[in-house]
């Protein structure tokens, strides 16, 4: 099995402008922050993110949201980062808000070939407008549609080289989807270990699901 | 003489009592947050946090440095014996999936058909709508806890005007005041605070109200 283990400034180089990423995290836990320090060496702009929300100040996406690299972002709360809400209003960010149980599910069917989900969520809302509703069993449902990224930048608690990865605690939250719906993922790990250390048991995120691996500050490998 | 407690925490005594032994319940971001501390001795009830938490527990206030788990307002908490840790994907499947028993949200705005907002005034506050969306329409019950007026205006009204959270998903609202359960389109006052007579609790809402006491 080959190492996945990648050098920070290969990552840094390998981000580009207009970049649709997705960054595992709720409210900057289990989101990864080296990943971040490097999309911010990148100076890419222009870039769509997708996350659950937009960390808090000074942790996580917030840190994208303050460089001014990012032109739209996909996420369902936003209301522990002013910053964002001040954006939005100002027309300077493009804040496309969706239901939580909604953006995991456009994820999941992206990364399992799934062509939507079939959701009540937003029915009679602004959410469902311009959007299929479909009759099923006698119940009306919105037709979701796949949400897809060209990077997925996640963080996981132990991985193996190969890029085997377990979440702790609720860091678990979206980084296991979006490890599927990504063309290219990159997983910062807090602990690193020998191909064969993780126990398959607890294996949330499948090495072959990874591109990159690379050792997180907290690392002690 | 009487204490003055904060109304957030009558609000949330409140609401707890409208919980039940076993019950699964999710406690929104704020307010309901509250009811947590209030939940009565003989009642135990299974925290669902939409984060990845079922069988939550108080909050930890001296965290160790690698403390992992946090409620859905990013705050440390505790785990309680026979509790599960899961994915954004498995949380969204307990509460659209009807496996929560019920959900305490707060509001902006609640009316007597069930709708709630609580997301959204436009071009002034876009928090965005997180789990609410999907606890409202997944929840077998939903109970609003919030406060009866903001800055003297009703809350609770014939028909929201502000962008929607759900469409006639709501059971019951607590508030300070009272607790109201909908009932065919109508506002049913349930109980009612002895400090308020009927006519200044209509006075406050901007519906009419049924009295069932």
């Amino acid at each position: 099995m080959r190492s996945k283990i990648t050098a920070y400034e290969e990552i840094v180089k390998s981000i580009e402008d207009g970049m649709q990423i997705m960054i595992g995290g709720f409210l900057a836990d289990g989101t990864p922050e080296l990943l971040i320090d490097a999309v911010i060496e990148s100076g890419a702009k222009n870039l769509t993110i997708i996350g659950n929300d937009t960390g808090v100040p000074g942790r996580g996406i917030s840190r994208l949201i303050d460089t001014d690299q990012v032109a739209r972002v996909i996420t369902s709360h936003v209301g522990l980062n002013p910053r964002t809400i001040e954006k939005a209003i100002a027309g300077t960010l493009d804040l496309q808000l969706v239901p939580q149980g909604t953006l995991a599910e456009q994820i999941r069917c992206a990364g399992a070939g799934l062509g939507g989900a079939l959701t009540p969520t937003g029915l009679g809302t602004k959410v469902a407008e311009g959007k299929r509703q479909i009759e099923v069993q006698g119940k009306t449902y919105l037709l979701e549609e796949p949400l897809h990224a060209d990077l997925a930048l996640l963080k996981s608690a132990m991985s193996d080289e190969f890029g085997n990865s377990f979440y702790e605690g609720t860091c678990k939250n979206f980084n296991i989807v979006m490890a599927y719906a990504a063309d290219t993922v990159i997983v910062e790990c807090d602990q690193l270990l020998e191909i064969g250390d993780l126990n398959p048991n607890t294996v949330e995120t499948s090495g072959i699901l990874v591109d990159h691996l690379i050792k997180g500050a907290k690392c002690d490998y | 003489m009487t204490i003055n407690i904060p109304i957030k925490d009558i609000i949330a005594k409140k609401a707890a009592a409208e919980l039940f032994d076993g019950a699964v319940v999710n406690l929104g971001i704020g307010l309901p947050e509250l009811v947590a501390n209030y939940i009565p001795e003989d009642v135990e009830v299974i925290l669902q946090s939409e984060n990845g938490i079922l069988g939550m527990g108080p909050h930890v206030t001296d965290p160790a440095v690698d403390h992992n788990c946090f409620n859905a307002g990013g705050k440390c908490v505790s785990l309680k014996p026979g509790s599960m840790l899961f994915d954004t994907t498995t949380s969204f499947m307990f509460i659209r999936g009807g496996h929560v028993d019920i959900a305490i949200l707060g509001a902006l705005q609640v009316d007597q058909t069930g709708s709630l907002a609580s997301h959204e005034i436009p071009g002034k506050f876009i928090p965005g709508m997180g789990g609410a969306m999907d606890l409202a329409a997944g929840a077998k019950k939903l109970i609003v806890a919030t406060s009866h007026t903001q800055k003297g205006q009703p809350k609770l009204l014939e028909k929201i005007t502000f962008p929607a959270t759900a469409i006639n998903c709501v059971d019951t609202i607590v508030t300070e005041l009272c607790v109201i359960d909908i009932v065919d389109g109508r506002f049913v006052v349930r109980e009612m605070s002895a400090d308020i007579s009927k006519k200044e609790l209509e006075e406050l809402t901007a519906a009419p109200l049924m009295f069932n006491l």
